[in-house]
């Protein structure tokens, strides 16, 4: 991987106006960050930016809806909601009695879904009573932690935490908020703890929110539904092909006790980097985040082997009817950021979407005026992985989505025929460099970045080495990448077409959306 | 795409127990917190132009960028009704249809090439031009934006463009379910006429002519009409002289008048849009909120945060965790600049819960009364505004925008630090009296987004139902294709 990746000579060829500002910027940070691995395996990183009394800290681990078991899509998601839980402290009054009380939940939930999902021979009497001997044992759970449900995020808010949310993706899970820098040992505690003795209580309701979750973000919404179905249709084989929020079924039969395996499978400290970012000393900090961090036992790293998707050999779309205006969405196969031509793909994503000189916007929006928006980007659904370089465009009313797929396609083939022009080569470095110092003014952004950098390449300096590999592509590469790709057999194509709502009143019919399966609503 | 444990908009959490300390203190507790080093944020020097210009300089040296923001008084809300989406339009080609001297096209090539920005936007109350450049491009990318402060030319083609654009976003806007409700939910708390719950319609926009955009731009833009902030890594005195240099000669103009716009509130009750392409409700309960010159604002800053703000809220705890009803829940009484913004409690809960939810959140405000919030919520809440203080200017270019706004709707500059005492004098009294003064269910309009065949009840088991027509009115002949006719 690393001998993939440029050194540090690409500075002294890059041109002399940018070496000599991102040389100063990467001179800077090498002064004022400090990495250190512990004996764990957790890597921690500080960097210290004593620009206001706060910090600002992602914990990154290197797990997303991508390492999910089969039959239990969204698991990872759900395990970041369980993240919020509480701990064997924080959250009961008497964990002695919860944690019997929490196997009791478990086994009678493994007796009624077994009991759900016989093949044949289904006994409904026993299932309603399976069900309720389910819920009363979750009743009898909850007294254990009723007065202190969400104990842990009324901690973090009390002592003035801000922003705090988490994240998961097909890639990778992050944790992150931020606080006053008074704070930080209590932070240092509260940050571990959860990820040393996570305990899954009130599991089962905090999977309804999730399925909640799924309805508002997919089921309800249009462009979430083309974007679920359109990564089916693209991905066959490699695990993208799955929702991060997880099929309806899945979110309907895992328990907390798959939860906790994959916690203790993929949260081992060598697969997780904590960044924290702001008004600290490395020499003092370093020894307090040190001294919680490594209580967590090291494990083995797991096995995160995956099916590599094939070649496509074939163009494959998707259409939904919907009552909804059209999109159009397109698809192709690229290598994952590893690649040596990972700059290549980031500098066509730029060429053709960035701003008003771009590509796109100039045909389908400016000249050919049949879409109000238009952009190619990389990276989904994600970029651990091989995914796909995609393009889009909304359809301005009166144009239909074969227009839209045309320009763009003529778009590409000139980008395949002819080579960019010296002054689009040069906007898109020097944008590349203008983004990298903007990016380096927050705490939260800074986290964020150097914990995904050095979780990926081990380096955080690569954020900025990202920057001098793109000053080595040339049109050249551009025209040679562009070729290997965009071609009609690597293509996938997502359409919405405007359908009108089906006639006469739909009280009391059937709805188009699916209600979910299975039972334990 | 990326799965969060939170929505934006859900912020805060309760339970029936109402909380008894813990005998013993918690091994988090024992954590020491020292007191939090005195910070004093960098303030921004302002300066009044003898035309009338207020400007803000704030020198922030830690990047070598410079980015500046023109507001001028006068925005969508002094919009005839007859032209609504005048200032979407404006607002776009201010920029897009270049200056007299350089087209749109001209100016974007200039600044890509530079990777700079000059942006001009409009908005309810005013609009703005904006900057963001590297240091060493700054004369080059500050030309820009004072020629186009000053000669814009406005385009016709670029005003086609921008007018296509508003006619798609207006054939969209039935599309979300999330869009349907926040817009009207604000017809229903200001009235559907009102500037503050317009929309576009295809007839307005098609109204819209070239003139109208001059005549606008000379009407607003002039220097008295203007505060314009700028940050980065600039000397202050410089930036002064370069700035007196540019708009010094700029004579005065009339001063921007707003508007007198009074709410027009839909009666209270039941109102239901039927959405046959979803499984979950959008239900929001609404009435007119306060502004921030209200004193009763800290109180129900604090309320908010206790009752529908975050992990720790009410609602959250109960509706979200408890229940297991919504991944989105929470609101409160939102406090406008210069106008009252929106009471408003929000829940996404599943087609057959959304009776369920109503009743649930039923049963918060009818609880407000019988257990008002307690001391150890009053606690919290406070702890979270005050102990996260620091975040509303740990940045220089916060501390510009909080002033920036103060001196647009006439606040003191000092209201964040009268914010700060403000919360730290609230008392449990307090929060009970603005919770009994501003929570009236009675009062508020229910509205419901959502697929009505699908619901547990119908919603008129709970009352009236006054069904929302929210078909777009179509289009002028000839202008765009009917909504059917979309591809």
């Amino acid at each position: 991987m690393k001998s993939r990746i440029t050194s540090i000579q690409t500075i002294v060829v890059g041109f002399v106006l940018c070496s000599i500002a991102l040389g100063q910027d990467l001179a800077s940070f090498e002064k004022r960050t400090t990495v250190k691995k512990l004996a764990n395996g957790l890597t921690i990183i500080i960097c210290e930016r004593p620009e206001a009394p706060v910090f600002s800290f992602f914990t990154h681990v290197d797990a997303g809806s991508v390492q999910d078991p089969m039959g239990k899509t969204g698991l990872a998601h759900m395990f970041e909601h369980m993240a919020f839980k509480g701990t064997d402290t924080i959250g009961t009054r008497d964990y002695a009695g919860e944690k019997v009380a929490l196997v009791k939940v478990e086994d009678a939930y493994a007796a009624y879904i077994a009991e759900r999902d016989q093949p044949v021979g289904r006994d409904e009497q026993k299932l309603k009573q399976l069900e309720q001997a389910w819920k009363d044992a979750i009743a009898a759970a909850d007294k254990f932690s009723a007065p202190y449900s969400n104990e842990f995020g009324k901690i973090v808010e009390g002592e003035g935490g801000e922003d705090m949310n988490a994240s998961t993706s097909w890639d990778e899970t992050q944790y992150f908020y931020s606080f006053p820098i008074n704070r930080l040992e209590l932070w240092a505690y509260l940050e571990s703890e959860r990820f040393q003795h996570p305990v899954m209580r009130q599991f089962y309701k905090e999977r309804n929110v999730v399925i909640e979750e799924r309805r508002m973000s997919v089921d309800s919404n249009p462009f979430g539904r083309l974007l679920e179905q359109f990564a089916e249709e693209a991905f066959a084989a490699h695990p993208y092909h799955r929702p991060t929020i997880g099929w309806i079924s899945d979110l309907n039969s895992f328990s907390a006790a798959d939860a906790q395996k994959f916690f203790d499978k993929y949260y081992v400290p060598s697969n997780m980097v904590v960044a924290v970012v702001g008004d600290l000393k490395a020499s003092e900090a370093m020894p307090i985040v040190e001294k919680y961090f490594s209580r967590i036992p090291a494990r083995a790293k797991p096995d995160t082997a995956t099916t590599t998707e094939p070649p496509q050999n074939s163009e494959r779309s998707v259409v939904l009817h919907e009552q909804t205006q059209p999109v159009y969405l397109e698809g192709y196969h690229r290598p994952d950021y590893r690649s040596p031509d990972d700059q290549v793909y980031n500098a066509i994503a730029d060429l053709m979407s960035n701003g008003r000189t771009s590509r796109l916007y100039r045909a389908l929006v400016r000249d050919k005026q049949i879409a109000s928006d238009s952009a190619g980007f990389t990276g989904y659904p994600g970029n651990k992985y091989p995914h796909l370089f995609a393009f889009y465009a909304l359809p301005i009313p009166g144009h239909k989505p074969q227009e839209i797929a045309d320009a763009i396609h003529a778009e590409i083939e000139r980008l395949k025929k002819e080579d960019i022009s010296d002054e689009e080569l040069k906007m898109i470095k020097t944008r590349a460099k203008a983004n990298l110092i903007r990016s380096l003014g927050s705490n939260e952004g800074l986290a964020s970045e150097l914990g995904l950098h050095q979780a990926r390449y081990d380096d955080w300096r690569e954020l900025f080495r990202s920057v001098d590999r793109i000053e080595k592509v040339t049109k050249a590469d551009i025209r040679r990448v562009a070729n290997q790709t965009f071609v009609p057999d690597n293509r996938t194509v997502g359409i919405i077409e405007f359908a009108p709502p089906p006639p006469g009143p739909p009280v009391g019919q059937p709805s188009m959306v699916t209600p979910p399966q299975g039972g334990g609503q | 795409m990326k799965r969060a444990i939170f929505s934006f908009f859900a912020l805060v959490l309760f339970f029936s127990g109402r909380v008894q300390l813990r005998a013993q203190t918690q091994p988090w507790q024992q954590i020491p917190v020292s007191r939090l080093p005195a910070f004093y944020p960098r303030q921004p020097k302002r300066i009044e132009l003898p035309n009338g210009m207020v400007v803000f300089l704030q020198e922030d040296h830690e990047l070598p960028t410079i980015d500046g923001t023109a507001r001028i008084r006068g925005g969508e809300r002094s919009v005839p009704a007859n032209k609504i989406g005048l200032t979407d339009i404006y607002g776009e080609v201010w920029r897009t249809g270049g200056t007299r001297t350089q087209t749109g096209d001209q100016l974007d090539d200039y600044l890509e090439q530079r990777a700079a920005k000059v942006e001009t936007g409009g908005g309810v109350d005013s609009t703005t031009v904006s900057w963001s450049c590297l240091k060493e491009d700054f004369d080059d990318v500050f030309r820009v934006f004072a020629d186009l402060l000053k000669n814009p030319e406005f385009r016709a083609d670029k005003i086609e463009i921008a007018k296509k654009g508003l006619y798609d976003g207006i054939s969209r806007r039935n599309d979300e379910p999330g869009q349907i409700a926040g817009r009207e939910a604000a017809k229903l708390v200001y009235g559907a006429n009102s500037p503050y719950a317009r929309v576009p319609e295809y007839r307005t926009v098609a109204a819209i002519t070239r003139q109208d955009l001059v005549e606008w731009h000379g009407k607003y833009v002039h220097p008295n009409n203007i505060i314009l902030g700028v940050v980065g890594d600039f000397d202050s005195a410089k930036m002064e002289a370069r700035l007196r240099e540019a708009f010094a000669s700029w004579p005065k103009g009339a001063a921007a008048n707003d508007p007198e716009i009074k709410p027009e509130p839909a009666k209270p009750g039941y109102y239901q849009v039927d959405k046959t392409d979803v499984n979950q409700s959008n239900l929001q309960m609404v009435a007119l909120g306060i502004t921030r010159k209200n004193p009763d604002y800290f109180a129900t800053s604090v309320f908010n945060e206790a009752f529908g703000g975050g992990f720790s809220s009410r609602l959250f705890g109960d509706i979200r965790t408890t229940k297991g009803l919504a991944y989105a829940v929470g609101g409160g009484v939102a406090a406008g600049w210069d106008h009252p913004g929106m009471l408003r409690l929000i829940v996404l809960t599943k087609s057959r819960t959304t009776i369920e939810s109503i009743q649930a959140l039923d049963e918060e405000i009818a609880d407000l009364a019988k257990h008002p919030i307690n001391d150890e919520e009053i606690k919290r809440a406070k702890d979270a505004i005050l102990n996260s203080f620091v975040f509303r200017f740990d940045s220089p270019a916060k501390v510009l925008q909080e002033k920036m706004a103060y001196e647009f709707y006439g606040y003191p500059l000092d209201f964040l630090e009268k914010f700060q005492e403000g919360v730290e004098r609230v008392t449990k009294e307090d929060v009970a009296r603005v919770a009994e003064k501003y929570i009236h269910r009675e009062q508020m309009a229910v509205l419901v987004v959502g697929n009505v065949g699908e619901f547990d009840k119908p919603l008129s088991s709970l009352g009236t139902v006054n069904k929302l027509d929210i078909t777009i009115p179509a289009p002028p002949p000839g202008l765009v294709p009917e909504q059917g006719e979309h591809p």
